[in-house]
């Protein structure tokens, strides 16, 4: 018996751990079990009986499946408008000094330091003020103005990270500005774009409150699921949303075996 | 061109961001423009309409003017403090279980996992691409009533502990504070544990040798050195757990009843349904000024450096 408590003792913080891993997975098991659920009614909350119906008809459901490439060409434009303008203000604030620093500083903190309900509704009145018709164009201006201090964020703390005497010795060995950008700079800040952007299309494909104040009529996947929870829940959105974890694990792993193995032959 | 690309940033020696002078004097500001030009209109620009729109009188078919009418400030938080107190106490709580339940499971990313450490990050940050409404709605499956969640909850007799303090009611947990505190958590926990880890990371283990040499106790060690050292972790974290807890509605409006409405359920119905927009901008505004002053406040002591 004591040497069972002293075992738990000594491994409390990774059991602990552990627990709140299971805590935060635990949805997500959910929604794979239920992707193979055949409910009664409308609702798919409760288990009835095993199907693979709902996966052999992802798209069954009207509407669905356009509100899903909606979402996703929304989130592919406005990951690139915001990697686009985060870069260049990332190089900026990593690499020159100007005035009103603060300010701009302040300008790129504030999106994330407030809660989106108050950005939405801000936004919408706007909108309405300049009598915007609401949709596509709007969904797609509000998802690039809040991914984009987090793109900002995760480049400039790569380039700051970078050691200038790289390019200082690119420019020694007669690299132009422009071959020194491209040859050096932009391969080693190359990581932390990649990172904005990957969470820029995230935060975008996922967003649902700033999306719901500004999309007018239009459908993005997240709304439809808003929706459905209203009207009745289809076994395909968890088909759907299993995907996607899935595509998205899939992908991250590839990242990094192909990571390890270049390193290996470097 | 793969091993300049793979230099380890841990090689600095000097500071890095050394001003470059000489050329392309508006460089900066040409690099600045066009982004902060969109934040400016999009972001800042409706603040500014919001403000005005909060001291309007008027009426959807006659239009608003702005009659400098800061009694809609005084009814709106007469008629929503209820709502107001719900959100700050339900994304304090929130805060708290995150930063009690995603402190160790930082510390396992940080010093315990090995060669698990990236599986164990990925599967914090997976869960983010199955739509966090999907997600959230499989807690109404795992709440249910008379569920195993519920019926082991009622076993071990807490519920009668949280609906004494007036968490749950009866032998449910749906449709009470309690499955909103739980789906608040729930959803925020990654933002917490993330700045956690970040920080636990830079830790020097050498550090936790140095403590142990000194006869410190494995506890004592985390009380004075490990737990200091991740304070940055802790209040950024914090507040990346607290700001988006405080003006959520979905996990209200799925999970919840009526009676656990929060304040960013009342800004979006009377935006969205009710459209009354002079009360629906106060409300903003007032949420806004609240989460202004604490983070005004927390830059004051950490300087926004740190945060961007």
């Amino acid at each position: 018996m004591t040497a069972v408590t002293r075992w738990i003792r000594r491994n409390l913080v990774v059991l602990a751990g552990l627990l709140t891993l299971a805590f935060l997975i635990l949805p997500n098991v959910i929604v794979l079990v239920f992707s193979f659920n055949k409910p009664k009614g409308k609702f798919n909350y409760a288990w009835q009986e095993f199907s693979t119906e709902a996966w052999s008809d992802p798209c069954g459901v009207a509407d669905m499946c356009g509100s899903l490439s909606l979402s996703l060409q929304i989130a592919l434009w406005s990951t690139l408008g915001a990697t686009a303008l985060g870069t260049a203000i990332a190089f900026a604030l990593a690499r020159y000094r100007f005035r009103a620093r603060g300010a701009v500083n302040s300008l790129i903190f504030l999106p994330m330091a407030m809660p989106e309900v108050v950005m939405a509704a801000s936004l919408l009145t706007l909108f309405l003020n300049m009598g915007v018709q609401l949709g596509f164009w709007t969904i797609l201006i509000a998802h690039i103005m809040f991914c984009l201090s987090f793109v900002v964020t995760a480049v400039k703390a790569r380039v700051m990270s970078m050691d200038p005497r790289l390019e200082q010795a690119a420019q020694d060995l007669y690299a132009g500005p422009v071959q020194t950008f491209v040859r050096v700079t932009l391969p080693i800040a190359a990581p932390g774009i990649a990172a904005g952007a990957l969470l820029a299309f995230a935060l975008s494909f996922d967003d649902f409150i700033i999306t719901n104040f500004n999309a007018g009529s239009t459908v993005t996947f997240p709304m439809f699921v808003w929706g459905s929870a209203q009207r009745g829940t289809p076994v395909q959105i968890n088909v759907i949303g299993t995907a996607m974890f899935a595509i998205a694990v899939i992908c991250v792993l590839t990242g990094i075996l192909v990571g390890n193995r270049r390193k290996k032959h470097a | 061109m793969t091993t300049v690309a793979d230099a380890p940033p841990t090689a600095l020696v000097e500071p890095p961001a050394k001003p470059r002078k000489k050329r392309g004097r508006f460089t900066p500001y040409w690099l600045l423009l066009p982004g902060l030009l969109w934040l400016v209109v999009f972001f800042a620009l409706p603040m500014l309409y919001q403000a005005s729109t909060s001291v309007q009188t008027g009426s959807l078919e006659k239009g608003y003017e702005v009659t400098w009418h800061f009694q809609t400030y005084l009814d709106a938080l007469g008629e929503y403090w209820p709502q107001f107190l719900r959100s700050v106490l339900y994304a304090g709580i929130a805060t708290v279980l995150c930063l009690l339940l995603g402190y160790p499971l930082a510390y396992l990313i940080a010093f315990k996992a090995g060669r698990w450490r990236n599986l164990v990050l990925i599967l914090v940050i997976a869960p983010f691409f199955t739509s966090f409404l999907i997600r959230t709605l499989a807690w109404k499956t795992i709440l249910a009533d008379g569920g195993w969640v519920v019926g082991s909850l009622d076993a071990l007799h807490i519920l009668d502990v949280t609906s004494w303090i007036g968490l749950t009611e009866g032998d449910r947990v749906l449709a009470t504070p309690l499955a909103v505190v739980c789906g608040l958590t729930y959803n925020f926990l990654p933002f917490m544990i993330l700045p956690l880890y970040t920080s636990l990371e830079r830790i020097d283990g050498r550090l936790h040798e140095a403590a142990g040499d000194l006869y410190a106790r494995p506890f004592t060690t985390f009380r004075r050195v490990t737990f200091p050292l991740s304070l940055p972790g802790v209040v950024s974290g914090t507040l990346l757990t607290f700001i988006p807890a405080s003006g959520d509605y979905v996990n209200a409006q799925l999970l919840g009843s009526t009676s656990e409405k929060m304040v960013g359920n009342v800004i979006q119905s009377q935006f969205l349904t009710v459209l009354d927009y002079p009360t629906a901008a106060a409300l903003s505004f007032i949420l806004m000024a609240a989460i202004l002053i604490m983070v005004t406040l927390y830059i004051r002591r950490a300087g926004t450096e740190d945060l961007v």
